[in-house]
C-alpha cells in the first residue's frame, strides 16, 4: 500500500487521502462513456423487451431494420444528404479558409463571423426559418432542401479546421512555387494543398456527420419519401421503445466511429521530427 | 526614373489579388446568406406583423402578458441552470484528475471525454431513455441492490430531461476546464505549500481561482447551448419539460402561428447572442464552439 501514503502533488496530499476524489473521476467517466455503448449488446437481444445482458443473442432486430422499406428508404436519403452535404460543403469551406486567410483584408474578420453563425443561432430558428422560405420555393420535402441547409450548417466546421490548418502551415512555401513560375491555383493545388489535406479530409468527414446526424432541420424540411434517417427515428422515439431502433444506433456509432478512426489514423499530419 | 508608375502598378496587382482572394469565401458566404440570415430575418419580419398584417407589437406584448409563455421562459432558464451547475459539480473534479495525469494516459482519458461528441445525439437520447424507463437497467440495479425499493419515474420529466442533457453538455464545459488547468503554472502550488498552505488552502486560494476564467467560460458556453435545447427535453421530457425551442415547434406544427414562433425565436436568439458575446470577454469562442454540437 505504499502508493496510498505516497504525496500526490506539490501540496504534499497523499493519494490515499483523496480516493474520493479519484472515485468521483471514474464515476462521472463511467457516466460519458458507458450509456451509450451498452446500446451495442441490447441491440443483439432476442426478446422484444431490451435487456442488459440479453437472455438470449439474436440479430432480429437488424432483420427487421433491413426487412423495412421505410427504415431502408430512411437510410438511404440520410447517405445521399450527407455525401451530397460533403460534397458542397468541403469545396466551399476550404475555398472560403483559403481565400480569407490569405486576402488579409479587413472586411475578412467580418465574413469570418457571418460564415460561423450557423453554429451559434439556436437550430428551431434555422429549422423553421428554412421550413417558411422552402415552403414559398416548394423545396420542403425534396433532396435537394435537406442538402442546402445542411451544408451550410457544415460550412462553418470546415471553414475552421482548414482555417486552423493554414495557421500552422507555412505560407511561403507557396511563396517559393509562384516566384520559380507557378500560378496561384498551381501553387495552391501542388503545395498547399497536399500539406492540409488531413484538414480537409478530417472536416469532409464532419461535414458528412453533421448532415447524418442531423434532427431539428430534418424534422422541419424532410419528409415523405425522403424523410431522413433521423427524422423516422425521432418519431419513432416519442412512440414507444422500439429496439429495431437499439440495431440502427449500434450501425450508427459503427459508422461515425469508423469515420472518424479513418480521418484520425489517416489525419495525423507527419511533422519532421525536428524538436 | 520609371519605378514610380511600376510600384503603382505593382501595388495595383497586389490589391487586386487580394480581392480576387476575398472573393474565393463569396460562395459559402452566399450559402450561408441564403439559407439562413433570409430566412431567420424572415422570421424576425414576420415578428413584428400583426394578425391584421400591419406592424405590431403584439407578438411581444403577448408573451409578457401570457402566463403561459412566462412558464416556457421560467422552465427554459430553470432547465438550463440546473444542467450548467450540475455539469459543473460533475466536471470540474474529473477535469481537476485529468489535469493531474500524465499527459498521455490523460489525452487517452480525453477520447473518453469526447466518445459523446461522435455519436449521434438521437442514439444517446434513445440509450437514456432505454435505461432510464420504468423496468430499465437503472431501476432494476437500484432496486436489486435495495437503493430504491419501487421503480422511480426517471424518464417523460424533469429528471430524464436533466440526466440527458448533463450527459451531452458535459464534454463542453470539461473541455475549457482541462485546458485552463493545464494552464497553470505547477510552481504557484508549490509555493504556496512552501508557504505553509495545507492542501485544502492551496486548492482555495491558488487553484481554484487560477482555473477559474476557464470554469466561467465553460459554464457560460454550457448554459448558452442548453437555451436552445429541442430533442433532448422533447423526448426525455415527454412533453411535459416545455423549452423554448419546443414551444416554438408547437406554435408551428400544431397551431401555424408563424408570429408567436417568430417572436419566441427571435428573444432566444437575442438571449443568445447577449450572453455569447458576454462569454467572448472571457474565453476563445473558437475553442469550445469548434469540438463540436
Amino acid at each position: 500500500m505504499g502508493w496510498l501514503s505516497r504525496p500526490a502533488t506539490e501540496t504534499q496530499i497523499t493519494h490515499g487521502r483523496r480516493l474520493w476524489l479519484y472515485a468521483v473521476a471514474v464515476l462521472v467517466m463511467a457516466f460519458l462513456v458507458l450509456p451509450t455503448l451498452i446500446v451495442v449488446p441490447m441491440s443483439f437481444s432476442g426478446s422484444q423487451y431490451l435487456e442488459f445482458p440479453p437472455r438470449e443473442w439474436s440479430l432480429r432486430w437488424y432483420r427487421t431494420y433491413l426487412a423495412s422499406p421505410e427504415w431502408m428508404q430512411a437510410t438511404w436519403t440520410s447517405l445521399k444528404a450527407g455525401v451530397l452535404t460533403m460534397l458542397v460543403a468541403t469545396p466551399l469551406g476550404t475555398l472560403a479558409a483559403y481565400g480569407l486567410f490569405t486576402a488579409r483584408v479587413g472586411l475578412g474578420r467580418l465574413v469570418f463571423a457571418l460564415l460561423v453563425t450557423p453554429i451559434i443561432v439556436p437550430v428551431i430558428l434555422v429549422g423553421i426559418g428554412v421550413f417558411y422560405a422552402y415552403v414559398q420555393l416548394k423545396l420542403v420535402n425534396t433532396l435537394a432542401g435537406i442538402v442546402l441547409a445542411h451544408a451550410m450548417l457544415a460550412v462553418p466546421i470546415v471553414l475552421m479546421i482548414v482555417t486552423a490548418a493554414l495557421k500552422s502551415h507555412d505560407m511561403s512555401q507557396e511563396m517559393v512555387a509562384r516566384s520559380l513560375g507557378a500560378s496561384r491555383l498551381r501553387a495552391f493545388l501542388l503545395v498547399t494543398l497536399p500539406q492540409i489535406r488531413f484538414s480537409v479530409a478530417t472536416s469532409a468527414v464532419l461535414a458528412f456527420l453533421t448532415s447524418f446526424d442531423e434532427v431539428i432541420v430534418a424534422l422541419f424540411v424532410s419528409g415523405g419519401p425522403n424523410s431522413t434517417l433521423t427524422r423516422s427515428m425521432f418519431n419513432a422515439l416519442r412512440d414507444q421503445i422500439d429496439p429495431t431502433i437499439a440495431a440502427i444506433s449500434t450501425i450508427m456509432i459503427l459508422v461515425s466511429s469508423l469515420l472518424l478512426a479513418v480521418a484520425q489514423t489517416v489525419g495525423q499530419p507527419r511533422r519532421p521530427a525536428v524538436k | 526614373m520609371s519605378e514610380r508608375p511600376n510600384e503603382a502598378g505593382l501595388r495595383r496587382d497586389a490589391l487586386l489579388e487580394r480581392l480576387a482572394l476575398f472573393g474565393l469565401g463569396s460562395p459559402a458566404l452566399l450559402l450561408v446568406l441564403v439559407a439562413m440570415v433570409l430566412p431567420v430575418g424572415w422570421l424576425f419580419w414576420l415578428s413584428f406583423l400583426g394578425d391584421d398584417g400591419t406592424f405590431s407589437l403584439e407578438h411581444y406584448q403577448r408573451m409578457l402578458a401570457e402566463p403561459s409563455y412566462r412558464r416556457t421562459f421560467a422552465t427554459t432558464f430553470q432547465v438550463s441552470f440546473l444542467t450548467t451547475a450540475i455539469c459543473i459539480l460533475l466536471g470540474y473534479p474529473l477535469a481537476y484528475v485529468l489535469a493531474q495525469l500524465p499527459q498521455r494516459i490523460a489525452n487517452l482519458c480525453m477520447i473518453g471525454v469526447l466518445l459523446p461528441f461522435w455519436t449521434s445525439l438521437l442514439v444517446r437520447t434513445y440509450a437514456w431513455l432505454v435505461l432510464l424507463q420504468r423496468q430499465g437497467l437503472i431501476n432494476q440495479w437500484g432496486i436489486e441492490l435495495g437503493l430504491w425499493s419501487e421503480p422511480l419515474t426517471l424518464v417523460h420529466n424533469l429528471n430524464g430531461t436533466l440526466i440527458g442533457m448533463v450527459h451531452i453538455m458535459l464534454p463542453f464545459l470539461i473541455l475549457p476546464v482541462y485546458a485552463s488547468m493545464r494552464a497553470i503554472d505547477r510552481d504557484f502550488i508549490k509555493a504556496a505549500a512552501n508557504l505553509g498552505a495545507g492542501p485544502v488552502a492551496a486548492f482555495w486560494k491558488v487553484f481554484l481561482p487560477l482555473s477559474l476564467p476557464g470554469l466561467f467560460g465553460g459554464a457560460l458556453i454550457v448554459f448558452i447551448l442548453c437555451l436552445g435545447f429541442y430533442v433532448t427535453p422533447a423526448v426525455l421530457g415527454g412533453g411535459r419539460v416545455i423549452m423554448v425551442s419546443n414551444r416554438i415547434a408547437t406554435d408551428i406544427e400544431l397551431f401555424f402561428n408563424w408570429g408567436a414562433a417568430s417572436a419566441l425565436g427571435v428573444v432566444l436568439l437575442a438571449l443568445t447572442l447577449l450572453l455569447l458575446w458576454g462569454a467572448s470577454r472571457i474565453v476563445r469562442l473558437d475553442r469550445v464552439l469548434g469540438a463540436g454540437h
